[in-house]
């Protein structure tokens, strides 16, 4: 279809999605902006092989999956990197306590294989279907079930059972184990 | 792992809390917006052929490796 205003200002809306995606993805938020604008001058390019009505967040994050994807190929991600990359786009650094919280999951998350870990994303923050989480990996919908569990279960094991002695007086956690009893 | 599957109960909880974190890290980039690179660069682009001249075409240069 054309580049209409309202298709102008939708894809304007998905801008903010996007980006959490590529950043969640890359786990570098310099990368993850170059991502973003490579998707959106390819969509605006490749306009006309969209189908109005279907679901334009869900093409968008095609492209921007598929661009990281190439991307990856080519050089792998700079873990060392991430980190301090991806803490200079928060906009209010998070208190003490829940900052290593954070770090700690993002390191997890980073420990996923890709597969797993953009489903996981697409489904559990992006909001999609798993159908529409499938249509965007390009697979079947029982392999994003699949990929999404394998994801939980991974996380869990790395966050929680491992390390469980490890954790000292924090309350959720306290809450958490406390309330296995109940 | 077998652990995780014996406490059905401590099982929920934690999923509910990776959901959370998941989430949390994921709106935070959310929130922000849409930076005014963005919004300036979709403005500008008057059709599909402005927005391709500024593709890089990666294949010109790395085709044969």
């Amino acid at each position: 279809m054309p580049l209409t205003d309202t298709l102008r200002d939708d894809i304007l809306a998905s801008v903010p999605s996007l980006r959490a995606f590529a950043i969640s993805l890359s786990g570098n938020g310099d990368r993850a902006d170059d991502l973003v604008q490579e998707t959106l001058l390819r969509a605006i390019a490749n306009i006309d092989s969209f189908q109005p009505g279907s679901n334009l967040p869900a093409w968008l994050f095609t492209i921007l999956r598929n661009l990281f994807r190439s991307d990856y190929r080519k050089r792998r991600r700079e873990v060392e990197d991430a980190e301090g990359n991806y803490a200079k786009t928060l906009k209010t650094q998070p208190a003490q306590n829940a900052h290593l919280e954070f770090e700690e999951f993002r390191h997890a998350l980073d420990k996923l294989p890709q597969d797993q870990r953009e489903a996981l994303i697409l489904v559990g923050a992006s909001g999609f279907s798993y159908e529409d989480a499938a249509a965007i990996c390009g697979c079947a919908v029982g392999t994003i079930k699949s990929r999404v569990n394998r994801a939980r279960s991974k996380l869990s094991a790395l966050l929680y059972v491992d390390g469980a002695e490890d954790f000292g007086p924090d309350e959720t956690v306290r809450a958490v184990i406390g309330g296995n009893g109940g | 792992m077998k652990e995780v599957k014996k406490q059905g109960g401590l099982n929920a909880e934690i999923q509910s809390r990776i959901g959370h974190q998941l989430r949390a890290m994921y709106d935070d980039v959310v929130r922000q917006g849409v930076p005014d690179r963005f919004a300036e660069l979709i403005r500008k682009l008057d059709g599909p052929e402005a927005a391709a001249a500024q593709i890089d075409e990666p294949a010109k240069n790395d085709g044969r490796d």
